[in-house]
């Protein structure tokens, strides 16, 4: 997993509340088997029309965001089915961030899993990001270590973030293995739950 | 000193499993894993990269159900007519073959929707810990089961370690008191209690059932509210195991039998939250006055009785919201204050592993038989369909005659699968046709591009089928 420590990126805004993972990423794009090619599927409802044209006033389709790495969204984002095609598809986008008052439980792990950094910043904070995104400079700062937002015009807005998985997150850490780790405490959890409730044990 | 506090039934599902705990974060082991065609084929290429084995084959479970055709299954995978979703069906075969996985595949009787497999099995059982790449995984927790949905990373994560990185969450206890009204049932408390707490109402909690009126549920019932808890945000919903729960289990294929099941029930019935246990939060809800429930908009928390109008965007609290119900509304092609009874049905989909277990189709077919010898058939302008969960439960309704109900009636009578509650395989919506669905999610083009969805009870899509428009149910008893 790629680390993320400090990131200078255009900000693209999505001022609308509960955008799902359907809308992150349409169904049609789950039928592969690898994690590539993605970025392709990203909004691909707000990207193009139904003939498949770009769509050209959708916020990522207009010049001005071309490349945006970070998006700000309304409350509860990527709520919905828990495909984690949405954040990968976010990450072949070019996406590393998303900033928002609310995400949704399952999207906003499977974005630790994958070096994607979702920020949750207060509404009035969000507010501004989303004016200011809007208007002429849309380059934000995002610092994990810091845990500090700076906006275009220089507002500096703080995060909160588990300390756990802010860590992980600086050093790119692959959960499995760190699990793995683990494997004798494992081993005898196994072993007494086999003595305990033998009924589990070749069900 | 005071004495502890008791403890929640989640409180003691997450104790009986925690391996160790580093960091405020637990390791929390995972009793089943329950797996499909779509969020699968990355994390088995993962462990293939990392040359890591599957820990606990016999603790994972394999269905397809997301993408599969609903007619035609006996013709087997390599017959499905698209090319990605063959490639992924075949991809799961290879690699449950190559880790020693069981697997119902396509055309078996015992395939279907993972959520209605397992407990139909006997797989699921009271407290344990089950995951899965879907996130209706909260399904299982009707059992007393912690039952979560998990992203492919995770799927890799709990195949290599048989376990998951978890942060404990908070106790929400949901009370649903008092007797209800005819013609309600466990889909109308689901959507009813999403409205009432909003579709990030429960994020960060785990939420506990409980209450006369959920008592009063069946199994199927208790798996129609408990999948829906992921609709208003939670993590997990729960219903403590009872009489109910074990009589349901006896005798299942993988149920414990004998000495064992003794043994079992013993242990189950240490799951239940304890008088003095505290909640984070709780909510009382009166089931006498719950009406059957309907979406007019785009999202689950988007819910009013049968009775009412399409709500103003004006009458919601801030711009974001106003900002989604006026897309919405456009969306939905419907105008603010008109009665929802007015919006025409194109299509009726009764499935989904919300509500395509035999209950589900039996209250469908009771309103759908009502209406046939009354002279009624479903509307002319409708294509109404009725997918069962599994092959157990067609089986099972075509043994009752439901099948023959509906076919006379003009419904088309389907294979399982998840067909058109994601519309992954060739069951969907068109652009601008209206379905009134017992599904679980009304997303703009969930269905379909462009299709609009209005999530209501089985008989209430029955309803809406022999009416041609959204209906209440209760003119139809
Ligand atoms: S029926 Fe729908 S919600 Fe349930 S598992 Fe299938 S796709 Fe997911």
């Amino acid at each position: 997993m790629e680390a993320f420590t400090r990131l200078d990126a255009k900000v693209a805004p999505l001022p609308l509340a509960n955008i799902d993972t359907d809308q992150i990423i349409p169904k049609q794009f789950l039928k592969g088997v690898d994690r590539k090619g993605l970025a392709r599927g990203l909004f691909y409802d707000f990207r193009f029309d139904e003939q498949g044209r770009e769509i050209p006033d959708f916020v990522l389709n207009r010049p001005e965001y071309k490349g945006a790495g970070v998006l700000v969204a309304g409350d509860n984002f990527g709520c919905g089915s828990s495909r984690e095609h949405a954040p990968w598809a976010l990450m072949d986008f070019g996406v590393r961030c998303v900033i928002s008052t609310s995400f949704a439980d399952i999207f906003y792990n499977n974005c630790f899993q994958n070096g994607l950094l979702p920020v949750v910043l207060k509404a009035e904070e969000v507010q501004q990001l989303m004016e200011e995104a809007r208007g002429g400079n849309h380059v934000v700062s995002v610092d994990l270590a810091a845990q500090t937002v700076t906006s275009p015009s220089g507002a500096v807005f703080h995060f909160e973030i588990d300390p756990v998985r802010k860590d992980k997150m600086l050093k790119g850490l692959d959960a499995i293995g760190e699990t793995l780790q683990a494997k004798d405490s494992i081993d005898v959890y196994e072993m007494k739950r086999a003595l305990a409730q033998p009924w589990f044990e070749g069900a | 000193m005071r004495a502890m506090p008791g403890k929640t039934l989640y409180d003691k599902i997450w104790d009986a499993h925690v391996v160790a705990e580093t960091d405020g974060e637990a390791i929390l082991y995972i009793d089943l894993h329950v797996i499909h065609e779509v969020t699968t084929p990355q994390a088995f290429a993962g462990l293939r990269e990392a040359g890591r084995p599957v820990r606990r084959p016999d603790r994972t479970l394999a269905v397809a159900d997301h993408n599969i055709p609903t007619e035609g299954q006996a013709l087997g995978v390599d017959a499905v007519a698209d090319h990605e979703a063959r490639l992924q069906l075949q991809t799961l075969g290879k690699n449950v073959a190559e880790h020693g996985i069981e697997y119902y595949p396509m055309g078996d009787i015992r395939n279907g929707i993972v959520h209605v497999v397992a407990p139909e099995q006997g797989r699921t059982q009271p407290g344990m810990t089950i995951v899965c790449g879907d996130s209706h995984t909260s399904t299982h927790g009707a059992f007393g089961a912690l039952a979560h949905g998990i992203g492919t990373s995770e799927v890799e994560h709990v195949l290599a370690t048989q376990t998951l990185r978890q942060k404990k969450a908070k106790n929400m206890r949901v009370r649903i008191e008092g007797e209800p009204v005819p013609g309600v049932g466990a889909k109308d408390y689901a959507l009813a209690v999403i409205g009432e707490i909003g579709t990030a109402g429960g994020t960060g909690y785990v939420i506990e059932y409980a209450g006369s009126a959920v008592r009063a549920l069946s199994m199927e019932g208790r798996m129609t509210l408990c999948n829906l808890t992921i609709e208003g945000g939670a993590k997990a919903g729960l219903v403590a195991p009872d009489e109910t729960t074990f009589e349901y289990l006896k005798g299942r294929p993988s149920a414990p039998k004998g000495g064992a099941w003794e043994m079992a029930l013993d242990y189950w019935k240490t799951f239940f939250t304890d008088e003095d246990a505290v909640f984070d939060r709780e909510i009382v809800l009166d089931a006498s006055k719950i009406a059957p429930t309907v979406t007019w908009g785009t999202s689950p928390e988007d819910v009013i009785p049968v009775t009412a109008v399409v709500p103003a965007p004006e009458t919601f609290a801030t711009p974001d919201k106003r900002a989604s119900a006026t897309r919405a509304l456009e969306y939905m092609g419907l105008e603010a204050g008109q009665p929802i009874t007015n919006a025409k049905i194109d299509v009726v989909f009764i499935g989904s592993c919300t509500n395509s277990r035999i209950e589900d189709l039996r209250a469908a077919a009771d309103v759908v038989q009502h209406a046939f010898l009354n002279g009624r058939l479903v509307a002319p302008h409708v294509r109404a369909m009725v997918v069962p969960g599994s092959g157990l439960v067609k089986e099972q309704a075509e043994a009752e005659g439901l099948d023959a109900i509906f076919k006379a009636a003009g419904f088309d009578w389907r294979e399982p699968g998840c067909s058109m509650c994601l519309g992954m395989n060739p069951d969907r919506l068109k652009p601008g046709e209206r379905c009134a669905s017992t599904s679980n999610r009304n997303f703009e083009g969930r269905q379909g591009r462009g299709g609009r969805t209005h999530l209501m009870s089985p008989a209430m899509a029955a309803a809406a089928a022999i009416a041609g428009h959204i209906a209440d149910v209760r003119d139809f008893l």
